[in-house]
């Protein structure tokens, strides 16, 4: 038994023992989730993958050996160098290689990977306030504007999310004056994505909240006269919200994929602040001449990014919902 | 059953009428397209004439009537872009589409329903383990990755395949067809395994689930005791009974794969419609975009409609729930 230094130990009658509550930490460290974590190889490697990603990300502007938007740290001649080797004119060498107008890689890369997080979290967390909303008034209110929200979410359901998204682009971007559309890609990104995968989150939410809503401490507190936007955000929401980390993870992995394809496309995050996609396709205009390195590392981080969060997001499912295993 | 398909006949209509209600609007309040159609030393003159011809100078009810009348005879307008009729540009550009998306489905459907199948029986064996391995790769590849893949490999490393364009292709009044020429079937091969791919691995995981769950019936058991061959066991009993599902989900299938054929037309430079909705978006035309979405509206909303009716029929349990309604 754990006690506070702080305290004077007392003559130790079981009564006086100062019994304290687990902290929330401990509590999560001796949980089953803790548990289940540790002794799943997938599980650690895949967190710690993804870990590793996003810190990089976030603290890019350290780790990047130079800032690939700074045109004045850029040189011309150090364009196409392979990786590892030095240049033939300037002699510099760089870990990943040079692209077209000598831009190291790996710092571009770096901020790429911080693009495609940004967007891709952005999105989710757009669709998961969007979703949870609309679920919970669905499931809560029912009757007529259960009916419409739900509608929507079916109609929305028959078109692939990707097609959504890119029809959402392509209006926003219309709308939009032609002097801001660079300015506003990365926004408009992430409404389109966000928009095109609401449905998931809504539908499990309005399913978790119907069965809430029958129970005891529901009725009882509509008996005390709480407002119905109470109950729902203070009573039932957290009781529906472990379903929705899981969608959550797994449409991270989703969104970081469609935005890619986006930029890929053409139809995404714009040349001035390129994300993992739009370096691809970059790269892609560079292959058939043997560059293949401007390609070959942006693809394989988009891919062990995707890969990670993926893995990590099964494996979520697995351990908050034994019912699925 | 009759007051349930006029409902989904309703339901299906109802929701055209609110896509193109979408399709109008981005017509009426997206950006100015004379802007994007006339360049930069354009006179006020030029700008009063095309508007005039564009029939935007009306006020909003006429043009909405306009456009619904229109877009049910097929007429979308003239595109910003290449001033043709969009009609006239989406007619050339379906066969490209359609002969890529139907040799795909095909290759998804055969080499995902035998692979299914395969790797269920095999339910042990090393090759059904690494298949179904692979497939859970092929699964979180991007279907652009994929292509750029085959593309090193095929074209650049091996030169084997072209990697963009379709080959030459054969005029058979007004379909200009790629199955006649070598170029043409070579040039299809690529897009074809890169847009089939990820159909094919989820209609082999759903066939092999499927057949995992009938294998385990009473009804295969008995079969088996009474010695019946092993072929007609798995294939008259056993994948007879899983083809409902897999039925439906192929269904779905085509949607998404005239979809995904976005991507795979980008990666390859294929002349589809996929490749011009693209192009649209990029240059925020209008009259191709709204089309492009009417079009693959009225697919999508007829392909569903039919699965649902054919569920009904397929399925007589599902008739029994079906009486209760919600």
């Amino acid at each position: 038994m754990a006690q506070d230094p702080a305290v004077p130990p007392k003559p130790a009658t079981p009564v006086d023992l100062p019994v304290r509550d687990p902290s929330r930490l401990q509590l999560f460290f001796e949980g089953d989730f803790f548990y289940a974590f540790k002794r799943s190889p997938v599980a650690i490697v895949s967190f710690a993958v993804t870990a590793l990603l996003v810190l990089s990300a976030i603290f890019a502007p350290l780790l990047a050996t130079t800032n690939p938007f700074d045109p004045a740290s850029l040189n011309l001649m150090n364009g196409f160098t392979p990786p590892m080797e030095p240049n033939a004119f300037t002699g510099d060498s760089f870990w990943l290689g040079t692209d077209d107008q000598g831009r190291d890689v790996f710092s571009t890369i770096l901020y790429g990977m911080r693009v495609s997080l940004f967007v891709g979290v952005a999105a989710v967390l757009f669709a998961m306030v969007l979703g949870i909303t609309l679920g919970l008034i669905s499931g809560y209110v029912g009757g007529w504007t259960d009916t419409i929200i739900m509608r929507t979410a079916d109609v929305q359901l028959t078109f692939p999310s990707i097609l959504v998204a890119m029809l959402i682009f392509g209006i926003a971007k219309g709308v939009t004056p032609v002097e801001y559309r660079d300015q506003m890609a990365i926004w408009v990104l992430i409404l389109a994505i966000g928009l095109s995968d609401w449905v998931q989150f809504a539908r499990v939410v309005r399913g978790a909240t119907l069965v809430e809503k029958s129970k005891d401490y529901v009725a009882a507190a509509r008996l005390i006269g709480r407002r119905p936007w109470a109950i729902m955000m203070k009573h039932i929401l957290p009781n529906v919200l472990s379903p929705v980390l899981v969608i959550a993870t797994i449409s991270l992995a989703l969104a970081i994929i469609a935005e890619a394809t986006l930029s890929f496309l053409g139809v995404g995050a714009p040349p001035t602040q390129p994300s993992l996609g739009t370096l691809i396709r970059i790269g892609q205009g560079f292959l058939f001449s043997g560059e293949w390195w401007i390609l070959f590392f942006p693809a394989v981080t988009l891919l062990t990014l995707a890969l990670a969060v993926n893995l990590l997001g099964d494996w979520l499912r697995d351990a908050l919902n034994p019912r699925l295993r | 059953m009759l007051a349930y398909i006029i409902r989904r006949v309703a339901q299906s209509a109802l929701v055209l009428l609110i896509v193109g209600l979408v399709a109008f609007s981005m017509f009426t309040f997206v950006g100015d397209p004379i802007d994007n159609m006339l360049g930069q030393e354009r006179t006020q003159e030029d700008i009063d004439r095309l508007r005039g011809q564009l029939g935007l100078d009306q006020p909003f009810p006429v043009q909405y009537y306009k456009f619904l009348e229109n877009a049910v005879q097929g007429n979308f307008g003239v595109s910003y872009r290449q001033g043709r009729p969009v009609s006239d540009i989406l007619l050339e550009r379906a066969p490209a589409t359609l002969e890529l998306a139907a040799v795909s489905g095909l290759l998804a459907i055969g080499f995902g329903i035998a692979l299914g199948v395969f790797t269920a029986i095999r339910r042990n064996g090393v090759l059904a383990n690494f298949i179904m391995s692979a497939s859970l790769i092929g699964v979180s590849l991007p279907t652009f990755l994929i292509g750029i893949l085959l593309i090193y490999l095929f074209s650049v490393e091996l030169g084997w395949l072209p990697s963009f364009g379709r080959g030459d292709t054969v005029d058979l009044g007004g379909w200009s067809t790629g199955f006649l020429t070598e170029s043409g079937r070579k040039a299809l091969i690529l897009p074809a395994i890169t847009l089939g791919l990820y159909q094919m691995t989820l209609i082999m995981r759903l066939v092999r689930s499927e057949m995992l769950e009938v294998l385990r019936q009473d009804y295969i058991r008995f079969a088996q005791a009474r010695g019946l061959r092993e072929r007609a066991v798995n294939f008259r009993h056993a994948l007879k009974n899983t083809m409902v599902p897999v039925i439906t989900v192929i269904g779905l299938q085509l949607g998404a794969i005239i979809a995904f054929a976005i991507i795979t037309e980008t990666v390859f430079q294929w002349p589809g419609v996929g490749l011009l909705f693209i192009n649209a978006i990029q240059f925020v035309d209008i009259p191709v975009m709204a089309a492009y979405l009417m079009l693959i509206s009225v697919m999508f909303v007829g392909i569903n409609l039919i699965v649902d009716l054919l569920y009904f029929t397929i399925d007589p349990r599902l008739r029994v729930d079906g009486k209760g309604g919600h």
